[in-house]
């Protein structure tokens, strides 16, 4: 095979792998992902075994401590619909009634279980532009 | 003091204009005069912005509440080296923080090439006037630092609690310094293909600016990752965030780009690749700037003002459109003028890593802006988690550690096979030894973490080969000591032997992540003062509870107003580690609603975490008190009910007592995890290895060696 | 409001400078070198880089001896074309040129 005809069909082979992969990986993506849903979108969607990212406010007076784990509930950012959650994992610094929060939850057993460690607060809105550069608690 | 404010904000754009309009001129007609006066507007431009930022910066730190800006995220109580660093907190704060470092690192690029490059530079300046001028117009029109409000608020808001850590003032000074550093080989590439110039002289000068973007990228990047994992309350150092990874893909194409300009100055090849990679680079710096702001993505990082989602949305378009009309219609000035040699090459280990690197960068690409890309394609905006990121990054990250430790023992241009295979010995042996010696150890359970502890081990042994037979060689020719020898060999070798440096750190930083990532022991508990935790071989004793009350004994001088926190004894196999004080600090909420105690304590609470860190473990602790029991509760609401607003301050003394006689359980994270220092010493090999290689070698060796090479050019001449 | 005027005093005079060498009738070019020859150093600059890493990777065992003869030849004699087309550069630009 001439030096150019091996180029080529080096240049192919890698061409379609490159493919290959990509497919592959943008398949996964799709099936991987949680989508993100207010209470009152995932009241009526919401399937045992699939993961969904909850997205709302804290509703007041749902906050209770038992034992490790985190009860609280999550209402639509309008009002309206409001889910309980059973959380477990790290909490953090900024959540508290009336935050918003987004938690990965899956449906078992009829109730919505918090994903560990997956809790997020965004910024505190009184904050009229919400400070930079800031980490919170996963 | 507003008023001028603005006015330096026009100004500056007036200059802006001007300075595109003289270079484009000059550029065309090629009268000089013009060329320089658009480059000395670039000049003038970081003077009134200089001045710009030294308006804003004294409001804040003589508590100029007319100053919108500074009466929202500043206040009396705000410590005065958080109020300096609160300038950048704010949307709009940020963005002329941006627009000042560009100017002055665009005024310190074009003074260094003002003798050359003279058409290449003058379309670079404009292109660079051209980004000053988008930022200060969003800074005029949607969202000015210099607002302000009459009458004058006598009290500001505060800056976010959250943010008052050391690690404020540098993590986005450096990394908006990587952003804007990025934008400048990408206007020098822009410039060059206008130009139709992409040479020689252009790689040159291109290569110091690209080196500049990484390094302080780099460093802008684990300074964000070490600050998360030290200070805030969550002991992670990378969650895959939306902002992270805007931060990581500019820098990922730059090493890639660093790596490809040099098969571009040896063979003459890959010119599109690398024009191609210096204006991705850049754009995805541009986009990484956008995530922060617009609220687009669910980040945590996040700015609001949705408003500057379209104005950037533009600028992107233009920058990518721009970016494949210069490369399409010059493409028969990037032809590649001679192929690879051979596939067991340096050049053919590079184009590997090019591959690995712009992989990895597309997996975060996709992954990131997924939300958008599966709102756009299903109408449900869905998100990938860290597992999916995980499952695709570590792979590559194994085979990019692999690459570069197989790059040093190959030869440039064409390898000689017998000596390739008897080079690879040694780097096979210290992977296998640490393979089988981790075996034994009972690592095999952690397949991924155990893969790359080889593949570092083989990086070791390949860059230690490469420096032992290095210093050998010299010896040979030099006589010298072998300490001696080894310093000569990296002076007079700085490229190469930098670069090798830099890829140790690469193998130690990755080393130290998977450590920790893979052999993690994590425990969240609830304990009274008393009891203990078991994490991994650890034991973790709740001794007793602290409280003080600010602000005489805030000593990390955040401002906080209550602090509780707890002694932790850390002790292995009965015997004694460290002793621990993790606390958490409340802070002025400044809303009388909540009660003239309840205000005191209302606001932002931050955890301080405690940590003891060793080059084998990290035992890394918070806490969370629990402010809302019963007794402390009590203790608020008669506060409330029977003192003033002057004397409240005497609650929390009240508080303190309270908690230290009596204290609830409080909720603790225990977190150990092996070899986190690896990463941070890691970071600093590389960056110290990356100067050593880009850091100019004496004129006079190059000197001597171009005379040398000359006179055996000729006797070679003569052979021949 | 002063500090304004001052500033764009600065401003203007900063910008201004070389259009008023120019229209003063100052020639200042000579420090700029003409591009075909920047970019025939920087390429010789390379090149010679390219030279001793050759060696350097035979010093440490990466290159048989023949391979590197074969290489460096090939190298030195890139070099010799740029060096050659320097010369002729030189010759052409008059007296002021050659440094080195």
């Amino acid at each position: 095979m001439s030096p150019a005809r091996k180029r080529t069909v080096r240049l192919v082979v890698a061409l379609s792998a490159a493919v290959v992969l990509a497919s592959a990986l943008i398949y996964t993506s799709f099936s991987a992902a949680s989508p993100a849903l207010s209470p009152s979108q995932l009241v009526r969607q919401a399937q045992p075994g699939r993961s969904y990212q909850l997205t709302g406010t804290v509703a007041h007076g749902s906050v209770h401590h038992a034992g490790n784990t985190l009860d609280f509930s999550v209402a639509d950012r309008a009002g309206g619909t409001t889910i309980p959650v059973a959380y477990t994992g790290t909490v953090p610094d900024p959540f508290r009634e009336g935050r918003e929060v987004i938690v990965t939850v899956d449906k078992q057993h009829g109730r919505f279980v918090g994903e560990r460690d997956s809790l997020i607060t965004k910024c505190p809105s009184k904050y009229k532009t919400a400070p930079a550069g800031e980490k919170q608690n996963y | 003091m507003a008023v001028l404010g603005r006015i330096c904000l026009l100004l500056a754009l007036v200059i802006c204009v001007y300075g595109i309009g003289a270079s484009l001129y000059g550029a065309r007609t090629g009268r000089v005069e013009f060329s320089d006066s658009g480059r000395r507007a670039v000049y003038a431009l970081a003077i009134v912005l200089t001045a710009a930022f030294a308006v804003l910066e004294l409001a804040f730190l003589r508590n100029d509440f007319a100053f919108n800006t500074v009466a929202d995220t500043s206040s009396r109580t705000t410590p005065t080296f958080y109020r300096a660093a609160a300038v950048w907190s704010s949307q709009e704060g940020s963005l002329l923080l941006w627009a000042w470092l560009l100017s002055l690192w665009s005024s310190l690029a074009l003074f260094l090439v003002r003798k050359r490059m003279r058409d290449v530079a003058a379309y670079a300046t404009a292109i660079l006037l051209g980004f000053g001028a988008f930022f200060i117009t969003l800074m005029i029109f949607y969202a000015t630092p210099f607002a302000t409000s009459s009458p004058a608020p006598a009290e500001g808001v505060g800056l976010d609690p959250l943010l008052r850590f050391p690690t404020m003032m540098i993590h986005p000074p450096m990394l908006y310094s990587g952003y804007t550093l990025c934008t400048i080989p990408l206007a020098f590439a822009m410039g060059a293909l206008i130009a139709r110039r992409v040479d020689a002289d252009w790689i040159r000068a291109t290569r110091r600016f690209a080196f500049a973007a990484w390094l302080f990228l780099g460093v802008g990047i684990l300074l964000g990752a070490r600050w998360s994992y030290a200070e805030l309350g969550w002991g992670g150092y990378w969650a895959w965030d939306a902002v992270e990874n805007a931060s990581l893909m500019p820098w990922l194409t730059a090493t890639a780009f660093l790596h490809s300009l040099m098969i571009q100055e040896k063979r003459g090849m890959l010119k599109v690749w690398n024009v191609s990679l210096v204006l991705a680079t850049g754009t995805l710096a541009i986009m990484g700037t956008f995530l922060v702001r617009s609220g687009v993505l669910n980040s945590i990082h996040a700015f609001g003002g949705a408003t500057l989602g379209v104005p950037f949305v533009l600028l992107i378009g233009v920058l990518i459109a721009g970016s494949i009309y210069l490369v399409v219609s010059r493409r028969e000035m990037l032809r590649s003028e001679h192929r690879l040699d051979s596939l067991l090459s340096r050049e053919s280990i590079f184009l590997a890593n090019n591959v690995v690197l712009v992989a990895l960068c597309f997996v975060i690409f996709w992954g990131t802006y997924f939300p958008l890309i599966s709102e756009a394609l299903t109408g449900t905006e869905a998100s990938v988690g860290p597992p999916w990121f995980d499952r695709y990054t570590v792979p590559l990250a194994l085979a990019l550690v692999l690459l570069s430790g197989i790059g040093p023992v190959i030869a440039w241009r064409r390898a000689t096979v017998a000596n390739a295979r008897r080079n690879f010995l040694a780097p096979l042996l210290s992977a296998l030894v640490t393979l089988v010696v981790l075996v034994w150890a009972g690592v095999s359970q952690k397949p991924f973490a155990l893969a790359m502890f080889c593949c570092a081990a083989f990086v070791l042994g390949a860059v230690g080969q490469e420096f032992v037979r290095g210093a050998l060689a010299r010896r040979a020719i030099a006589g010298e000591a072998p300490p001696v020898a080894l310093l000569a060999l990296v002076r007079r070798n700085r490229r190469r032997y930098g670069g090798y440096i830099v890829h140790i750190g690469i193998a130690v930083l990755f080393v130290g992540v998977a450590a920790s990532s893979s052999f993690q022991h994590a425990v969240e508990q609830r304990l009274t003062p008393g009891s203990s935790a078991h994490v991994g071989a650890y034991t973790l004793r709740y001794v007793r509870p602290t409280a003080t009350v600010a602000p005489s004994n805030d000593a990390a001088h955040t401002g906080s107003t209550l602090s509780l926190g707890a002694v932790v004894d850390v002790s292995k196999h009965g015997h004694h580690v460290a002793t621990l004080r993790p606390s958490q600090g409340f802070y002025d909420s400044g809303e009388p609603a909540q009660g003239t105690v309840g205000h005191l304590i209302g606001g932002q609470a931050v955890s301080h975490i405690s940590m003891s860190g060793s080059l084998t473990r990290d035992v890394w602790t918070a806490i969370a008190p629990d402010i809302s029991a019963p007794a402390l509760a009590r203790i608020v609401t008669v506060g409330n009910r029977t003192l003033p607003a002057d004397e409240a301050v005497v609650a929390l003394g009240f508080l303190a007592r309270t908690y230290l006689k009596n204290p609830p359980p409080a909720q603790f994270h225990f977190i150990v995890s092996p070899m986190v220092m690896w990463i941070w010493l890691g970071g600093l090999i590389v960056f110290g290895g990356g100067l050593i290689a880009i850091w100019p070698a004496p004129s006079a060796v190059r000197r001597r060696v171009a005379l040398r090479s000359r006179a055996r050019s000729a006797r070679g001449l003569a052979r021949a | 409001m002063i500090l304004a005027c001052v500033l764009l005093a600065v401003v203007l005079l900063v910008i201004s400078a070389p259009l008023r060498a120019a229209a003063a009738g100052d020639a200042r070019d000579q420090d700029h070198q003409s591009p075909e020859r920047a970019e025939l150093e920087a390429a010789r600059e390379a090149k010679y880089r390219e030279i001793r890493d050759a060696e350097l990777d035979l010093r440490t065992g990466k290159l048989s001896r023949a391979d590197y003869e074969s290489i460096d030849g090939a190298l030195r004699a890139e070099a010799l074309e740029i060096l050659d087309r320097l010369q002729a550069l030189s010759a052409a630009d008059g007296p002021e040129a050659d440094e080195d």
